[in-house]
């Protein structure tokens, strides 16, 4: 079972990498306006 | 021609003119962190995706405005500066020519864009759900290893690795319960964030000790899960809260708290109404409001003051007389001098009454804080009595410390905390969906235990904009004439006119000439004809008393042509066409229903009667129907307070609970506990029904966490709350509240708000 040794914190690295991705796009302002995201990915510019 | 009437006319003649006041656009901007400045627009019309693209092209356009964005969400617009002469009537201009007018934020008022507590609180429920998820990998592997072979060097790795993540994690994302928690425990108070510090700590610091130690338990994921669970909840209330805000601020800015002031070199500028110091000079043009409380300093007009004072008579103003904020501008343009409002004023007694009300209303506890202040004490009670009887009865220090421990982490108010909020944003969502923003979330449960509705007339049962209401009587082509001459002023009266008849301004009359406080003179059709007050145009006192008989709500105005017989026109305000509708539903399901008015007597009873309401009063001070809420309230009732004006905002902060239409004043918008979007009073009823149901919902909630916790605690006492056990409690009983408050949403439609309201009740 020594593989765990790698393979936990392998995993917990990768939990960490998604939670940062979040926290950096709720930072960039990605959630400030749901509503308005929903359409402008149909706008062409 | 006097100098004093001359300078009224150069007034005029500069302020009707389309650019003839400049905005002093410094003080509507803020420096962003880029170090550009902003400007952010509230928009109106904003409906659809399609608005979003007119409305940043437009935006775009406009020569120093850069990176316009709009958001959908909050139907608000920035942009940035680019340099300092950037051309941002121009921006006005193009989004007005697009269809929608926009007004800037004043900045000072703007306090709902600063999502800074919303972030704070998303980062600590991401990092909790990290953690918890992280965390309960590891636990479910040990778990189940436990009970078949895990060794106990990978049980050790595992709690080491859990410790590792949970430690950083609950310091992020327990910060907003500490940080409360110690708040109210330096003034004193207890609040539910307590036990819950309380138990998290614990249950942290006892794990670790455990991982240390090496033993075979530990509840990081305990911690960590009830954390997420309960950030939920914080995150769902905030949100609810800021949505209001939101759209509050929204509200103001659209109904434009803008001042025109004139400087000393006699230049107008546009500053937002907060920049007014007292002895400024104020511009007020007819058919606006008053920005500031003041003294006539040059002109004459008649004021509406029927927004504060709930009178619909006009009042005479001149050179001296006392205006305050609010009331509206009847014909001729007035410079007023901003004063502060002298003590014992009208605002000065509403502003005082205010307070008075607003504090006895918190006095009101809310539900969530009558349960913190018996549970909390119990809790603690418990998990000390649990220690000291393990001990008692012969265990060592360490299992009647560890089930000590363990009474606290499952009784932690997991589910109660999630109890209340989560009915309330859903409970909120719906409202909105029916046209009513509510104001404060524990508005809710007073809403619910409502059985009296005392009704403000003017602008609550009657609509706001006063109209011609006897069209149908005249003559139409003297109709026709009369509005051809209305069309040229400016009063609000002579609007009305004009719109009801349908006059366009290009084929209006000649030679018109405004007499501030009387009324409007010209030629029309070669006639020489006179519209205003009915002495203005010579109406008989006897014809005239005959007429406000017959029509005891209308104020007249009178037309004449040549030396003819005048013609007396009714102008009222309508009784909004859904108030018989709602007020027949709130009957119906049992609630007593009043009217209360500054109106004069025989207006508020002609409403009465034609809403088949039996009890009214009229003339009511402010003081007055804050005393007959008093009298309401002592006899046992819990009264519900609809009104617009600034007469009713005491008595909206002094109600059991209290609503106000959109177009109110904006001191009643901010005293009441929720505002009617459209000023539907169909919603009246629906608001009381599905309030109801959200308070048997948290009551539902709140009996069922202290069930589920009373039925936990003896197998915490007996030593039996594994981390298992803690985990799979705690989960259950957030699941089912949860699913308890969305059943909300799917209650019945809309429409039957009456049928509901009576099923609720029985």
């Amino acid at each position: 079972m020594t593989v765990l040794i790698y393979l936990v914190p392998a995993a917990v690295s990768l939990g960490m990498l998604g939670l940062a991705a979040f926290l950096w796009s709720l930072r960039s302002g990605q959630f400030d306006d749901l509503e308005g995201a929903r359409w402008r990915i149909l706008d062409e510019d | 021609m006097t100098a004093s009437a001359a300078a009224i006319n150069a007034i005029e003649d500069v302020s009707f003119g389309p650019a003839a006041s400049k905005r002093d656009w410094a003080a509507w901007t803020t420096v962003g962190a880029d170090g550009r400045r902003r400007l952010e627009l509230a928009v109106d019309n904003v409906d659809c995706a399609a608005c979003m693209g007119d409305i940043e092209r437009a935006a775009a356009r406009i020569r120093g405005v850069a990176s316009p964005r709009l958001n959908l969400t909050t139907r608000r617009l920035t942009v940035a500066l680019e340099r300092d002469d950037a051309d941002l009537e121009g921006l006005l201009t193009a989004l007005d020519a697009v269809g929608h007018p926009a007004r800037p934020f004043d900045p000072a008022l703007a306090r709902g864009a600063a999502s800074t507590e919303m972030r704070r609180l998303l980062t600590s429920l991401a990092t909790a759900g990290f953690g918890a998820m992280n965390v309960m990998m590891l636990s479910v592997a040990i778990w189940s290893g436990n009970v078949t072979d895990i060794t106990p060097e990978t049980r050790d790795f595992f709690h080491a690795v859990s410790a590792l993540i949970a430690l950083p994690c609950i310091a992020v994302a327990g910060r907003p319960f500490f940080s409360s928690a110690w708040r109210a425990v330096r003034r004193g108070g207890v609040t539910m964030d307590l036990p819950i510090s309380v138990g998290v700590t614990l249950a942290t610091a006892y794990s670790f000790v455990n991982t240390l130690t090496r033993q075979q338990e530990a509840y990081f994921d305990s911690a960590l899960m009830l954390l997420f669970f309960l950030l939920c909840g914080r995150v769902l209330d905030e949100l609810m809260r800021r949505r209001t805000a939101l759209e509050a601020e929204t509200l103001a800015a659209l109904r434009t708290d803008t001042a025109v002031k004139i400087e000393p070199t006699g230049e107008l500028v546009e500053t937002p109404a907060s920049k007014i110091a007292p002895g400024d000079l104020v511009l007020v043009r007819p058919g606006e409001r008053a920005p500031v409380d003041g003294v006539i300093a040059r002109g004459a007009s008649e004021f509406d003051l029927s927004i504060m004072t709930g009178e619909t008579t006009p009042v005479a103003a001149v050179v001296g007389t006392e205006i305050c904020a609010g009331a509206c501008n009847g014909s001729g343009a007035v410079e007023l001098r901003a004063s502060r409002p002298a003590s014992g004023s009208f605002l000065d007694e509403v502003e005082r009454l205010l307070r008075a009300a607003g504090d006895a209303r918190s006095r009101t506890r809310r539900l969530a804080d009558r349960v913190a202040r018996f549970y909390t004490p119990v809790v603690h009670l418990g998990a000390l009595s649990t220690l000291i009887g393990w001990l008692a009865a012969g265990a060592d220090w360490r299992t009647a410390l560890v089930n000590a421990i363990a009474v606290l982490i499952i009784t932690c108010p997991c589910a109660l905390a999630l109890a209340i909020p989560a009915v309330q944003v859903v409970a909120a969502g719906r409202l909105f969906r029916d046209g009513v923003l509510l104001n404060a979330g524990d508005a809710i449960e007073r809403f619910a235990t409502v059985d009296t509705v005392l009704f403000d007339k003017t602008g609550t049962l009657t609509e706001p904009e006063r109209r011609i209401t006897d069209l149908a009587d005249i003559d139409p082509a003297l109709a026709g004439r009369a509005a051809r001459l209305a069309s040229r002023s400016r009063h609000p009266l002579a609007r009305a006119l004009a719109m009801a008849a349908g006059a366009t301004e290009n084929a209006s009359a000649t030679e018109v000439v405004e007499r501030p406080g009387q009324g409007v003179e010209g030629r029309v059709d070669g006639r020489r004809a006179r519209l205003g007050s009915p002495t203005f145009c010579g109406v008989a006192a006897t014809k005239l008393a005959a007429a406000e008989e017959r029509r005891p709500r209308a104020t007249f105005i009178a037309y004449r042509e040549d030396d003819s017989e005048p013609t007396l026109i009714a102008v009222e305000q309508r009784i909004r066409p859904d108030a018989r509708d709602a007020v027949a539903a709130l009957r119906k399901a049992g609630l007593a229903i009043e009217i209360i008015s500054g109106d004069r007597p025989d207006a508020v009873a002609s409403v009465a009667a034609e809403l088949g309401v039996g009890r009214w009063r009229a003339r009511q001070t402010p003081a007055d129907k804050i005393a007959r809420l008093e009298q309401l309230k002592a006899s046992g009732r819990r009264t519900l307070m609809v009104g617009d004006g600034m007469n009713d905002a005491p008595a909206l902060a002094a109600a059991h609970a209290s609503l106000a239409p959109a177009s109110g004043v904006d001191v009643a918008q901010v005293a009441a506990d929720a505002v009617l979007l459209d000023g539907r009073l169909k919603a009246v009823p629906d608001l009381l029904a599905i309030s109801r149901c959200a308070r048997s919902a948290m009551i539902e909630n709140l009996a069922f966490a202290i069930v589920y916790n009373v039925a936990a605690v003896p197998i915490a006492v007996t030593g039996h709350a594994s981390p298992l056990v803690a985990a799979l409690a705690m989960s259950g009983s957030s699941l089912v509240v949860t699913v308890n408050a969305l059943r909300l949403r799917s209650a019945r439609a809309v429409s039957g708000g009456e049928r509901r309201l009576v099923e609720a009740r029985a």
